[in-house]
């Protein structure tokens, strides 16, 4: 493996609101193809720690590679950052005055200056990709939360991102809806998507990540790949959360 | 008197000539009106420190003015300082600034019913503040600012009228000359009241198919 296969590097992460620190120093980075699910007690920082990535929370400390150029302090560029790391979030955040098309068509238009007609082209094959092509003309609030989830999705993916940052994208969904978004996100990371995904699915987790990164109070606990780290976990922390999870899971099967 | 020939030769050419400087006013001050509260209402919402302070000032003062005071400053005050208006373009400037400042924080108000995270979710996809202001806030805010827009340019309508209090022969000023001229009051009140309902009426179905033709289901129905 070549620095080349590195997609995304973070390099000693730290951040702190007022005076609570949120994050103490957190470094991962992410190869071409990943799948790197993120898990942890909430309150942990593991949402801000998306953010510090694209610089919606700017960072205190610490920097942020995307192939090797800085993102962090990158200034007026940050907007060209922002188009090759797309971010999808837990309540969607569709824009409300447009329909399923419009919503990923927009940014294509307006930041990407795309030909009308190319942008409409792309906008139907990424909703066609989530499976929300019939959908088109809907408005976000014609749709349900599964639905939307996929929109937004497909919003990311139209800016041919070079990683997505996946903000607990079925937290606010029932386990229904919370299936149909995983079946997308399952099928974009066999279709060799980098992802970096904070979630609390923890069958998603296993079946899909290439990595697992455990993180508490700010930090990275544990991290390794899915097999080690739900079955074999080196610091007691990590089991005891893990096998909460399989204790619910086992619950639910009785 | 005759009532049909005073009617016809009387009364409604000097009402029509009066509703044509009426529409004019109207016309001429709405638009600016409803850019510069637009403005406001983003000067105070998104403008720097120094520009929002002075876009709430601006508001506290016109709102804490009366509009005929605001009108007799504009005609009878500026010239001393050098500037003089036509009773007609002081009556539009003080309509103007006026609107603006009540049309900007219906304005507000609905910029800030837009949900935060669409701006974070323009952001993240790459988009500047303006382009996010532009596509994303403004649409959603100016489709709920609507029926207070609307109410605002019904008022417009009617305050319309306190030009003639700078000589301009407006519609209630040219009903209040042919009415003191001929000693028919009742009559020709009633004809220019007859006239503004009419103006409101048409404002009130114009906004009505406004609105519904920039629906949007969930934003507004």
């Amino acid at each position: 493996m070549g620095p080349d296969d590195i997609v995304l590097r973070v390099e000693d992460i730290h951040k702190k609101f007022g005076e609570k620190v949120v994050l103490r120093g957190v470094s991962f980075s992410v190869k071409k193809g990943d799948t790197v699910v993120v898990i942890g007690p909430s309150g942990t920082g593991k949402s801000t720690l998306l953010r510090c990535i694209n610089q919606l929370t700017p960072p205190d400390m610490g920097r942020v590679f995307l192939h090797g150029e800085e993102v962090t302090n990158s200034g007026a560029k940050i907007s060209y950052f922002r188009q090759k790391i797309g971010m999808v979030f837990q309540n969607f955040f569709l824009f409300d005055h447009l329909t399923a098309l419009r919503n990923v068509e927009i940014a294509l238009l307006r930041v990407r200056k795309m030909d009308p007609k190319a942008a409409r082209e792309k906008a139907v094959y990424e909703l066609d990709q989530v499976g929300m092509s019939d959908w088109a003309d809907h408005f976000p609030a014609e749709l349900s939360g599964g639905q939307a989830q996929r929109v937004s999705i497909a919003r990311a993916l139209a800016m041919d991102p070079e990683v997505i940052l996946f903000d607990e994208p079925t937290s606010a969904l029932d386990p229904e809806l919370t299936r149909e978004v995983l079946e997308v996100m399952k099928k974009l990371a066999r279709t060799g998507l980098t992802m970096v995904v904070v979630s609390h699915e923890m069958g998603f987790a296993t079946s899909v990540a290439s990595e697992i990164i455990f993180m508490e109070g700010g930090r990275i606990v544990e991290q390794g790949p899915p097999h080690i780290l739900m079955s074999d976990p080196a610091y007691p922390r990590t089991r005891k959360f893990v096998s909460q999870f399989a204790d619910l899971a086992g619950q639910r099967k009785e | 008197m005759d009532t049909a020939p005073f009617i016809t030769t009387v009364l409604v050419p000097a009402l029509t000539q009066g509703l044509v400087i009426t529409l004019q006013l109207i016309v001429l001050a709405a638009p600016f009106g409803l850019l510069l509260g637009i403005g406001i209402a983003l000067g105070r919402q998104y403008g720097s420190r120094g520009v929002s302070v002075l876009c709430k000032l601006y508001v506290i003062f016109v709102k804490g003015c009366p509009l005929l005071l605001l009108l007799f400053i504009l005609y009878f005050g500026l010239p001393s300082v050098g500037i003089t208006l036509s009773a007609f373009a002081a009556s539009v400037i003080g309509f103007i600034l006026c609107n603006a400042a009540y049309n900007s924080e219906y304005v507000r108000g609905a910029i800030l019913s837009v949900k935060d995270g669409q701006m974070v979710a323009a952001q993240a996809l790459g988009m500047t503040r303006q382009q996010t202001i532009r596509e994303i806030v403004l649409p959603q805010a100016l489709r709920r600012a609507i029926p207070g827009l609307s109410n605002e340019f019904i008022y417009l309508i009617k305050y319309s009228s306190l030009a003639y209090m700078l000589t301009v022969i407006e519609l209630s000023g040219a009903g209040k000359l042919v009415a003191t001229k001929y000693f028919a009051y009742n009559e020709v009140f009633f004809a220019v009241g007859l006239v503004y309902l009419a103006l409101v009426s048409i404002t009130t179905a114009a906004v009505h198919i406004l609105e519904k033709k920039v629906a949007v289901p969930g934003l507004i129905s």
